[in-house]
């Protein structure tokens, strides 16, 4: 606290109570001593001010680790439990959009990460320059940190809306396969069909293998862990004997649960597909790298619907996060504009730096854990 | 030390009243809206918290009244209502929802311990001046937001919203739940501000170990409400989408686990009821120390107890599910945890009452609070070890018993230390004295009216009445017609305290800087304190060292006298001086 300073009065004289209207602004009163623009009345150095600020940005991080925290354990809770839709349902997302945005995110830390230290410099000039030899440099570029800042904080910017455009196209995507949370879920496409625009599905109804047909093998094998009779057609041959198709439906009976080890694994392809579809189209599984091979999937198990459940659940909490962020950095962006920031001041920019990285790094864990599944669950 | 000076207590007339102080610094609405101060804030924070404590309470009267017939007085099957007791099931989750999250969590943290934080501790504002006013309008969201839900289908599954029946319910559980969620938001910022100036702005000679044990109680609260909140937060929007999108997470229709969900629930509404009953705590030392004239007893054990209860309060949210699907080495594991916390909570106690012995106590309405704190939270605490203890929970979880042991922490612990709390700093506050009969009169009234209230209601419990129902067997009729008549007694006890408070605001003496002779450094500014705390840097001692605090008529209240400060030690009570006011 500053001792002497605050001797001198700090408001008008006002020793009457009464009578004196003073101005409504709280906190704007002068102390008679010299406090940085900057420095809120309250503290006394500019790095008590910063020390509290940061630790106030760590311990809000640390909610915000805590709220993602309850997502990740459900989660866990339901990858322990039920590995098979986590195996089953991640072939549905595209890992290499998610790759794309892991590589923007990181990439925008970057520049995050650099813009404050360029928001630290300031003023200070910043150069690029070629070695010409002999101590002598050319000059290409030249300008202000500030204005480099205010560059490095664009570009974050616009990496954190290429992230929201390709999350919206995968959530568009989702939405127009159907593969939605809860009674929404009723996807009409095997997996490995996500990519497929949905203009191309319809001239398949005209070949022999309708939609029609498609959808009732899939909704086959949706009960595949039901033991029963081979009510539509069986995939290949060694596995057609695989007791793994039940009745076409996908209401399994109350209380039901399915463990792992009952769930028969088809080796190839869903069951119910038949031969003649997949010699018409064996082609698409080859053309598209994006997609996994029906081999890889096994029939779908019950309750698939909880991994969409999560995975919106997750991406759409970490999407909002990362509109907020682009909103933060909008805003320390104009306030480096303005010249708010230097040496002695710039601490927004370094917190909301440190928000930046969270976000990123919430992200880092959802792609593998959402994204990269391997198939043994 | 700030040394009340002739001149000072000259200046404001005969008693040390300061004219320009946080009240009348700045007028006008705009001015109170807008504050940054943060003793304006604590007092907008008192007024929404003993709102909301007054609208739960008339829901805890007709929840009462509703139970004096085993039938049902107000609410029976013989009403045209398709389903008769709905109404009383929204009667008592309104009352728990209301008293839990808008009464009990903000009550001593936000709104005490917003005012008298900052000046405890030597400090001109908290941390985050700003982020504490959104703070405030976070909870008058959350509030509005839960008014809107009981406007749009009062909630009706009890405050603890369990699966599945909350995802089933035709009631507004979504909306209840969102303003549930900006309340935990509130709680969290309220919380990092509290963390983050006890770190940071402590005055120079401001040691962890020389501040008064409230900040202690304040500092541990502060920890539970950034780590464990969050999770309710998040709790809150999954079952919110769970009703939206059945995402199937905690409805097992489709495939979800209930019991997950009161998991994640009591992750955060156990340590919550740390939240509350801490600051309590800290409260009892302030107030036991004061009115005993004794150095507290066991000064870091109080402080250290306060942290151990805040982190051993994580892991014991267990014992909420004894009976509901755990597993029995599990179930053990979190019976045992319980037990412990038994221990820093009895070191309190015993801390308090070592305190009081030898000590020259003075029977002031705050000190009046305190000792029925003390029975109160024995009571509610020893039964609590009946609960954790696995094989008598079996048969006493979702009884009465239940009740009764959590409305004694909760009511006979928080509610009581808030009151404490509140009558103890009402004249730092108010600049006001208020009427000492009329204030141990309510604190007479509301004892006895509680323990009428919640007695039988051990004794109920025990024999098997469940909880939350709107009828019984009429065997436990005289038992629900005493706990009624408590409630209603205790009624009366609140309205003597209303009346003592508010009378005060109008007739009532002006405070002096020191009224009860406390060492504390908020006691050493002026009765309202000045806009800005302090107008120099206070120097920091002992907060519990009462020895060259000196009754002075002139001032009608307690001065320093460093003289004096040598002739006692600290181990023996300081002889009140004799009273004249």
């Amino acid at each position: 606290m500053t001792t002497t300073a605050h001797s001198a009065p700090s408001h008008p004289p006002e020793g009457d109570g009464h009578g004196h209207p003073v101005p409504a602004t709280d906190h704007a009163d002068a102390h008679g001593h010299e406090h940085p623009k900057f420095l809120a009345h309250h503290f006394d150095t500019p790095q008590q001010q910063f020390d509290s600020g940061k630790l106030g940005v760590w311990l809000f991080l640390t909610t915000e680790i805590l709220l993602f925290s309850g997502l990740f354990c459900a989660y866990a809770v339901y990858r322990a439990r039920h590995p098979e839709v986590f195996s089953f349902a991640h072939h549905y997302l595209n890992k290499w959009l998610g790759a794309l945005n892991t590589i923007v995110l990181i990439f925008s830390s970057f520049t995050m990460a650099w813009a404050v230290r360029a928001s630290q410099l300031g003023e200070k000039p910043f150069l690029i320059a070629l070695p010409k030899g002999k101590g002598q440099y050319q000059q290409l570029f030249r300008c202000s940190h500030r204005q480099l800042c205010m560059f490095l904080l664009s570009i974050t910017i616009v990496c954190g809306g290429v992230f929201m455009c390709v999350k919206y196209l995968e959530y568009k995507n989702k939405w127009q396969e159907n593969l939605l949370p809860g009674e929404l879920f009723r996807p009409t496409e095997l997996p490995g069909e996500t990519a497929r625009p949905r203009d191309e599905a319809k001239p398949l109804a005209k070949e022999g293998a309708p939609p029609e047909g498609l959808t009732a093998g899939v909704a086959a094998t949706r009960a595949a862990s039901q033991p029963a009779a081979a009510a539509t057609p069986v995939a290949l041959a060694p596995e057609a004997s695989i007791p793994a198709v039940g009745p076409a439906t996908r209401q399994a009976p109350e209380g039901f649960l399915v463990e792992q080890s009952q769930i028969p694994r088809a080796a190839i392809g869903p069951a119910g597909v038949s031969s003649d579809w997949e010699k018409a189209h064996a082609s698409r599984f080859e053309e598209q790298s994006v997609v996994v091979t029906k081999e890889q999937v096994g029939p779908e198990p019950y309750n698939t619907h909880i991994f969409f459940g999560i995975y919106f659940l997750m991406t759409g909490l970490h999407g909002i996060h990362v509109l907020a962020g682009m909103a933060l950095i909008g805003w320390v962006l104009v306030r480096t504009r303005r010249g708010d920031f230097g040496p002695d001041y710039f601490s927004p920019v370094d917190f909301v730096g440190l928000y930046w990285h969270i976000v990123d790094l919430v992200w880092i864990f959802l792609f593998p854990l959402l994204y990269l599944i391997g198939n043994s669950g | 030390m700030t040394t009340i000076t002739p001149d000072l207590a000259r200046a404001g007339g005969p008693l040390e009243y300061a004219h320009d102080n946080y009240l009348t610094h700045s007028h006008g609405v705009r001015s109170w809206l807008l504050t940054l101060d943060h003793k304006r804030i604590g007092i907008m924070y008192l007024v929404a918290v003993l709102s909301a404590f007054f609208v739960g309470g008339l829901f805890a009267e007709i929840v009462r009244t509703q139970l004096l017939i085993p039938t049902g007085a107000l609410f029976t099957s013989a009403s045209a209502d398709a389903s008769p007791y709905k109404v009383y099931n929204q009667m008592f989750t309104l009352h728990g929802a209301i008293m839990i999250f808008l009464v009990l969590i903000p009550g001593i943290p936000a709104a005490l311990g917003n005012f008298v934080l900052p000046i405890m501790l030597g400090a001109k504002d908290v941390a985050f001046p700003r982020l504490n006013l959104f703070s405030f309008y976070l909870y008058l969201s959350g509030a509005a937001i839960a008014v809107i839900s009981i406007a749009l289908g009062a909630v009706d599954t009890g405050w603890t919203f369990y699966t599945p029946y909350s995802i089933e319910s035709q009631t507004a559980v979504s909306w209840m739940v969102f303003g549930v969620f900006i309340l935990g938001f509130s709680s969290i910022l309220t919380g990092m501000n509290f963390i983050v100036t006890i770190h940071k702005l402590r005055p120079p000679g401001m040691t962890w170990f020389r501040m008064p044990l409230f900040l202690w109680a304040i500092y541990a609260t502060a920890i539970i409400q950034v780590l464990a909140t969050p999770v309710i937060g998040i709790t809150a929007l999954l079952l919110m989408m769970e009703r939206i999108l059945h995402v199937g997470i905690f409805n097992p229709k489709f495939g979800g686990d209930p019991v997950l969900f009161q998991h994640f629930f009591w992750f955060y509404s156990h340590p919550a009821v740390y939240i509350m009953i801490l600051p309590a705590m800290g409260v009892m030392s302030e107030v036991i120390s004061t009115f005993s004239r004794k150095h507290i007893f066991g000064y870091k054990f109080i402080a250290l107890s306060s942290i151990a209860i805040a982190v051993i309060g994580f892991l014991v949210w267990g014992h909420h599910m004894f009976p509901n699907g755990q597993s029995t080495m599990l179930a053990t594991i979190f019976s045992f945890l319980t037990m412990t916390v038994a221990i820093p909570s009895a070191i309190k106690v015993w801390n308090w009452l070592a305190t009081m012995y030898k000590g020259s106590i003075d029977l002031a309405t705050p000190m009046c609070y305190a000792l029925a704190f003390i029975f109160l939270f024995a009571i509610g605490g020893l039964t609590g070890v009946f609960l954790g203890t696995l094989s008598v929970d079996v048969h006493l979880h979702d009884t009465y018993f239940v009740v009764a042991h959590f409305h004694y922490v909760m009511f006979g612990g928080t509610l009581i230390g808030f009151l404490s709390g509140l009558f103890y700093w009402w004249p730092k506050i108010t600049g006001k004295l208020y009427n000492e009969t009329l204030g141990r009169l309510s604190c007479v009234l509301i004892f006895v009216g509680f323990n009428t209230t919640f007695l039988p209601q051990f004794v109920m419990g025990s024999q098997g009445m469940p909880r939350r129902y709107a009828t019984y067997w009429p065997e436990f009729q005289p038992y629900h017609v005493m706990s009624t008549i408590g409630a209603y007694i205790q009624f009366i006890g609140f309205a003597v305290a209303a009346v003592a408070l508010l009378h005060s605001l109008f007739k009532g003496k002006t405070s002096p800087a020191n009224p009860w002779g406390s060492a504390t450094l908020e006691w050493s500014c002026t009765s309202p304190p000045p806009h800005d705390n302090f107008k120099t840097t206070p120097t920091v001692g002992d907060p519990y060292d009462h020895s060259n605090l000196v009754w002075d008529d002139k001032v009608q209240g307690y001065v320093r006298n460093n003289r004096l400060a040598e002739s006692y030690t600290t181990k023996t009570a300081i002889p009140r001086q004799p009273k004249g006011h």
